[in-house]
């Protein structure tokens, strides 16, 4: 079982052997994972670790082929991406899905656009300001197209979108790969405001000093397996060598022929 | 009324353009970055004006320019229709056949077969939805892009026309039924057109107070009221001369009033409903369209479906102008024009751009140069290639703005 957060509260989302298997490949084994709310975890793996899997599953792309997802305590299925929606589960993919010849409000509200026979740009207009707001977002303008805003802007939106609904959960895939330095300060500032309204924020990075930035959690990956469970405060060789699994050789081995010793001696 | 506290002037970065001087600036900046709007079609318009009007005097005459907007309708209508197409960054080539098509229904119900003529227009137009319905399917189910299936479909359109109308080659319709004379004779009473020339500005007025009012009320800023007044008065005087000229011939037909009416209907369509969000949307990026819950395919049907029937309609129209529905109808340069007068317009052929507009702009002035040539006593082998550069250089005008306004961060 993984450690769990601080605090008493169940989780908002609870993975329990959630397996995977593509044909003879298996993606995912016995994956288990809570979620909090209040919470940033850190979903983090070389590549081929299954994280990418672990968020389709979690959005509805992919349907697992074994394990339990528990969703507020009640089992659900995730099977399609706007159950995942209406669960309360919204997910930031890489590639940010913007319209660049839409503004920002027509943007945050493709879709769910207020008044589909008569649009009120000003509700939505107004509503727009409030979301970035609160997220304290530096968007200068929301009625520029997306195409005149930078990286980092783009993101802002695309997480200010997915929290329009209002979900308890939401999964930032990678949010700040393509970005430079102030842009992934101004992205990392806003997932912790993610949090900090609440929502059970999961976060995948290649990028570790990101990670332990932002995290309450660290989870590891491995060849689609759980490899440990970090705090903030875990060292980059450690998380390094959980996920590359260096463990696997030097100490552990020696660990694990203690530990044979010990079994043969009682038997 | 402090400024920092509207939720849309909080940010120092941004210039808040206000009044008339601010509207101004925000205009030539948009200028400049290749976000060009309806500036070259107005340049245009003057030019063909000063041009056809030195080259030949009947050109500017009142009647002439009546006789102009007649037949700027039916082509004006088939345009409309195809801006949708454009706006997904589909095309229909086959307009021109399915507009043929459309007046051999007309012609063979009505007069062959004698159904009143009411339901002979709706089973054109029903013709016309089925068809675009067919295309979208296409796109839809095997994945057959637009370009080819529309032109497969330009060539059994007009097979069909021509098994329709039968040895005959051409039926000729009553002049003296009402849907003639719409398209040959009738036009507004003078007092009328003036009556009716006040509502656009009135309309725009009406809405800006509206629009000021609720977000004064948001807490958002609010435009100049200044602005507003000189918008609506500038677009009043325009069109009242424009009326007033016109009455000093024949007036301003009624079918081309039908026209305007039709495209100011589909501006707030496209442009105030969630459909006409989708529609840009999916012209935009069809993935995050896709991925933010729309139903590209439905849209696609529809934006089909629309742009056939309006091919219908505007050929409908062309035989109510003609007062006959014959094997020429909508073959030769009619597919190319109502696709070029979207793009004059300002529609982008690359998706994602474009109004409702732009096919009542873009239609003037192809038929203000197809008009002017005739003038000339041009052959058509001239007029031809004349409005083929025509169309090419909409398109590079097009390609250019678009990327200028790629560098300059602009969609």
């Amino acid at each position: 079982m993984p450690a769990d957060a601080p605090g008493d509260t169940s989780p908002i989302l609870k993975l329990r052997g959630v397996t995977k298997t593509f044909g003879a490949v298996t993606a995912l084994d016995g994956i288990d994972l809570d979620i909090h709310r209040g919470e940033v975890v850190a979903l983090v793996g070389d590549n081929g670790a299954g994280k990418s899997t672990l968020v389709k599953i979690l959005s509805g792309v992919h349907a697992k082929t074994s394990g339990t997802i528990e969703f507020n305590g009640a089992e659900v299925s995730i099977d399609t991406p706007g159950r995942a929606i209406d669960l309360g589960i919204a997910t930031v993919f890489q590639d940010l899905a913007l319209c660049e010849n839409l503004d920002v409000v027509a943007n945050l509200f493709l879709g769910q656009e207020v008044g589909p026979w008569r649009l009120n740009e000003v509700e939505m207009e107004v509503r727009a300001w409030k979301l970035l707001g609160e997220l304290a977002a530096r968007i200068p303008s929301v009625r520029e197209p997306i195409a005149s805003l930078s990286g980092g802007q783009r993101q802002t939106v695309a997480i200010s979108r997915s929290l329009l609904l209002n979900p308890e959960i939401i999964m930032l895939d990678e949010p700040t790969a393509a970005l430079g330095v102030a842009q992934t300060a101004e992205v990392l500032n806003l997932v912790e405001r993610v949090r900090d309204r609440g929502h059970g924020v999961i976060l995948i990075s290649h990028n570790m000093e990101d990670v332990r930035a932002v995290a309450d959690r660290i989870v590891v990956l491995r060849l689609g397996r759980n490899n440990g469970t970090f705090g903030p405060e875990a060292t980059q060789e450690e998380l390094v060598a959980a996920i590359t699994g260096a463990t696997d050789n030097s100490v552990s081995r020696r660990a694990q022929k203690r530990d044979a010793v010990t079994e043969g001696e009682v038997s | 009324m402090s400024d920092t506290q509207k939720f849309d002037r909080a940010d120092s970065r941004v210039r808040a353009d206000d009044g008339l001087g601010g509207a101004l600036r925000g205009f030539v900046d948009r200028m400049r970055s290749g976000d060009l709007g309806v500036l070259p079609v107005i340049l245009g318009l003057i030019v063909i004006a000063v041009v056809f009007g030195t080259l030949n005097p009947v050109f500017m005459r009142p009647a002439n320019l009546t006789n102009l907007l007649f037949d700027a309708a039916a082509v004006g209508l088939i345009s409309l229709g195809v801006v949708f197409c454009l706006l997904l960054g589909e095309i229909d080539l086959s307009i021109g056949s399915m507009s043929g098509v459309a007046s051999a229904i007309l012609g063979v119900l009505w007069v062959n077969v004698g159904v009143p003529w009411p339901l002979a227009i709706l089973a054109a137009l029903g013709a016309g939805t089925i068809t675009g319905f067919v295309y979208a399917t296409l796109l839809n189910k095997f994945g057959m892009p637009s370009f080819v299936s529309t032109l497969a479909g330009l060539l059994a359109l007009l097979g069909l026309q021509l098994y329709l109308l039968g040895n005959s080659g051409s039926i000729n319709l009553p002049f003296q039924s009402f849907l003639i004379r719409f398209g040959q004779t009738m036009v507004m009473p003078g007092w009328l057109s003036y009556l009716v020339a006040l509502i656009p500005g009135a309309t725009i007025f009406w809405f800006g107070l509206k629009t000021r009012a609720q977000r004064a009320q948001a807490n958002l800023s609010v435009p100049a009221l200044s602005v507003l007044i000189v918008k609506a008065v500038v677009l009043t005087a325009i069109i009242l001369g424009a009326v007033w000229y016109l009455n000093q011939g024949r007036g301003v037909p009624w079918m081309f009033l039908f026209f305007m009416g039709l495209v100011a209907g589909m501006e707030y369509v496209l442009t105030r409903t969630q459909f006409g969000r989708s529609i840009f949307a999916v012209g935009g990026n069809r993935e995050a369209a896709r991925r933010a819950g729309i139903k590209v395919e439905r849209i696609r049907i529809y934006a089909f479906m629309l742009c056939s029937t309006f091919a219908a309609f505007g050929g409908v129209l062309a035989a109510s102008r003609l007062a006959s529905a014959s094997r020429q109808a909508g073959t030769g340069d009619v597919n190319l024009n109502a696709i070029a007068a979207a793009v004059i317009g300002g529609t982008s052929l690359f998706g994602g751009r474009g109004s409702a507009w732009s096919a009542l702009l873009g239609v003037l002035v192809i038929q203000a140069i197809s008009n002017g040539l005739t003038l000339l006593n041009l052959s058509s082998s001239l007029r031809y290639m004349i409005l083929g550069a025509v169309l090419a250089i909409a398109v590079i005008v097009d390609s250019l703005a678009r990327q200028s306004r790629a560098s300059h961060g602009r969609a």
